[in-house]
């Protein structure tokens, strides 16, 4: 499976992540992958969060090849 | 203008616990335990606010004791059951405890014991199933409270004591004074605090409980909590525990009215928002919710600058820069969380200015991080 697009939030504590989420999801294709690359803490359960309230899908969560967590969100409108 | 909107972190001095203290700082300060007058005297009031304390939870006096605060109650109540059976090394909590109910199972587990944290659903309540499967043969004690103090829903305790063999520790510190005590507990902590008490623990032992202190201990309050007890505290708690027992059932239905007003019009007011926690089976006096691209800071400062104080589970506005591990176990939006908690003097007017002033500061927060049309 291929992602789209690979967001760095690294230093970017929360809300801002879900921020640069938010900005950047139209750039990629319905159907498509966007990563966030995020290592405050509340990003994990912000972006599912987001993804719930913003009717996307919350792909799971991955690493970085540096270990920073990583979150994957599916594009659906 | 503005009103102090945190009570479920303390509640405002009880004019009838003013008063009870400011007396009994005069007649009850000296060591109760000695046998001249003014320990007499001290004695007698003490005796008088367990004997107070303990009617209000339906058990006899001698089963009441009174740590210096309410995280210390906890503490004792959890480490001392967990001491009462010293052959079974298991605790059974709820993620969404108290820290200071975390704090004494990370204690209990860096003595060689084992913490078993139970899951809740997306309102913070633990399944009775779950929970009480958890509780197996190698658990000594099991640790619930009776209502989140984050988000307000209300445990199922007594569903769970009937479904469990080991003892419950029951955290009370929200709902006494507020809403009905769970009769479920067999060891329960409270906090005088949050009923407009100064600030004093209770911890209560139901009879036929084994406990035994954790802690250092000597002759003092049935050998539960050491050292002269805060006797014009524990006075004053008492007294306003029995006051605000008799204004319960009205209070608490305004309360409740109040809550319900506030989390539908959030709801509708502030676009891009989450109201958590159990609609209806919830402690009267306590809402939260989550507003979308605004950090919780901002926005307590933003109600600050407007008068109102209120709190947050925000990792923004947390020492450890970690969200609330409440909001977290429930999987809930983390960011721009507001908790908000009335009290006896909380008004209507409040209310209403607290709502009508809210949308313009989560919309100032979110403006400020350029999230318009986000």
């Amino acid at each position: 499976m291929s992602t789209s697009m690979t967001l760095d939030c690294r230093g970017r504590r929360c809300p801002l992540p879900v921020l640069d989420l938010a900005r950047h999801i139209d750039e990629i294709a319905v159907g498509e992958l966007i990563t966030v690359e995020a290592d405050d803490p509340a990003a994990r359960p912000d972006v599912a969060a987001w993804c719930r309230m913003r009717g996307h899908e919350y792909a799971g969560e991955c690493a970085a090849d540096d270990g920073t967590p990583a979150y994957r969100v599916r594009r659906l409108h | 203008m503005g009103a102090y909107l945190d009570a479920a972190a303390g509640a405002p001095l009880h004019p009838v616990a003013r008063d009870a203290l400011a007396a009994a700082l005069d007649d009850g300060w000296a060591d109760p335990d000695r046998l001249y007058g003014a320990g007499r005297r001290a004695r007698l009031l003490l005796d008088a606010a367990r004997e107070a304390v303990a009617e209000v939870l339906s058990v006899a006096p001698d089963r009441v004791s009174f740590p210096a605060n309410g995280a210390q109650a906890l503490h004792a109540a959890v480490l001392g059951t967990l001491a009462g059976d010293r052959r079974a090394p298991g605790l059974v909590h709820s993620a969404v405890e108290h820290s200071a109910v975390l704090h004494a199972a990370e204690a209990h587990e860096a003595a060689g014991g084992r913490a078993i944290a139970v899951g809740v659903d997306r309102f913070a309540r633990v399944d009775p199933a779950q929970f009480a499967a958890a509780c197996g043969s190698a658990v000594a004690a099991a640790a619930l409270q009776a209502a989140n103090h984050e988000v307000g829903t209300l445990q199922p305790v007594d569903e769970i004591a009937g479904r469990i063999a080991v003892p419950l520790v029951v955290d009370a510190t929200h709902v006494l004074g507020h809403t009905d005590v769970p009769p479920g507990w067999s060891v329960l902590a409270a906090d005088a605090r949050m009923w407009g008490g100064p600030g004093v623990g209770v911890l209560a032992v139901r009879e036929g409980v084994r406990w035994r202190s954790p802690f250092p201990a000597d002759e003092r309050e049935s050998g539960r909590v050491p050292g002269v007890p805060n006797v014009p505290a524990i006075v004053a708690a008492a007294a306003a525990l029995r006051a605000v027992e008799a204004e319960r059932v009205a209070l608490a239905a305004r309360h409740r009215a109040w809550v319900a007003r506030i989390r539908d019009t959030v709801a509708r007011t502030v676009p891009d928002v989450e109201v958590l926690g159990d609609p209806d089976a919830r402690l009267p006096h306590l809402v939260t919710f989550s507003c979308l691209y605004a950090d919780g800071e901002a926005l307590l400062t933003g109600l600050d600058r407007r008068g109102f104080a209120v709190s947050s589970g925000s990792s923004c506005t947390a020492s450890t820069l970690e969200p609330s591990h409440v909001l977290v176990a429930m999987g809930a939006l983390t960011s721009g969380n507001l908790r908000v908690s009335l009290h006896r003097d909380t008004t209507e007017a409040e209310v209403d200015e607290f709502l009508a002033v809210l949308p313009g500061v989560v919309a100032d927060v979110r403006a400020e991080l350029g999230a318009a049309g986000l």
